[in-house]
């Protein structure tokens, strides 16, 4: 199954890309669709997860075509 | 209900006055609280010349709305409006305006700093900034 996978802000910087896509197996979570897209490099601690455009936790699982986005804590207003 | 997140410069007292003719309803509410957020010169000690804002389009527009119907859920508001800028600002310019309209004004006071917080903590922007001396990604937001 194919999982779109985006970064923001510094996290965006530091990884030199926006958006990937990764083949993924079914039943794969968002912490499993990190380490496939980043193999070597271990999650941020502050790093937030959303699923779908809702947050989400490291252990939600994905479906196929879903939106995994990852990204350092919010900082609007 | 109104939330607008857009790239380009806003007068918030025009916004609010537009918003309030557009909403009707004089003399059903007593009260109206709002709020400004504006790009400030300077931030942790280091003159800021510039901000860029990035947002999380779709999902910044979702977690807007959703704060929004969790103020009306939670106070008797008649109305309440939130706009934010993303893109390129120069201090002085209004970042965001939130504001909420209610019979009494415990109730917009209540709800206008509900959409401000709420905004701060779960809405996704992040804050680039431009100093003299470089740049950097603003970490976190004050508590």
């Amino acid at each position: 199954m194919a999982v779109t996978v985006k970064y923001f802000a510094s996290l965006r910087e530091r990884l030199g890309r926006a958006e990937q896509r990764v083949e993924a197996r079914a039943g794969v979570t968002a912490a499993d669709v990190w380490a496939q897209a980043n193999p070597g490099l271990p999650l941020p601690g502050n790093i937030l997860v959303a699923v779908n455009r809702d947050y989400a936790r490291l252990d939600h699982v994905v479906r196929d075509g879903d939106e995994v986005a990852f990204f350092p804590p919010v900082t609007g207003g | 209900m109104t939330i607008s997140v857009r790239d380009t410069p806003f007068d918030p007292y025009a916004e609010l006055r537009a918003h309030q003719e557009r909403l009707g309803q004089q003399g059903k509410y007593g009260a109206m609280a709002s709020f400004v957020g504006t790009l400030r010169d300077h931030h942790q000690g280091d003159a800021v010349r510039a901000m860029t804002l990035e947002h999380y389009p779709g999902m910044t527009e979702k977690y807007l709305q959703h704060i929004v119907v969790e103020a009306r859920a939670r106070w008797p508001i008649l109305d309440a409006l939130i706009i934010h800028r993303y893109g390129a600002l120069a201090p002085g310019e209004p970042i965001m305006l939130a504001a909420a309209w209610a019979e009494h004004r415990g109730a917009a006071f209540d709800a206008c700093r509900y959409l401000v917080e709420e905004l701060k903590h779960r809405a996704p922007f992040w804050k680039h900034e431009m100093l003299d001396a470089g740049q950097r990604w603003m970490e976190r937001n004050t508590p």
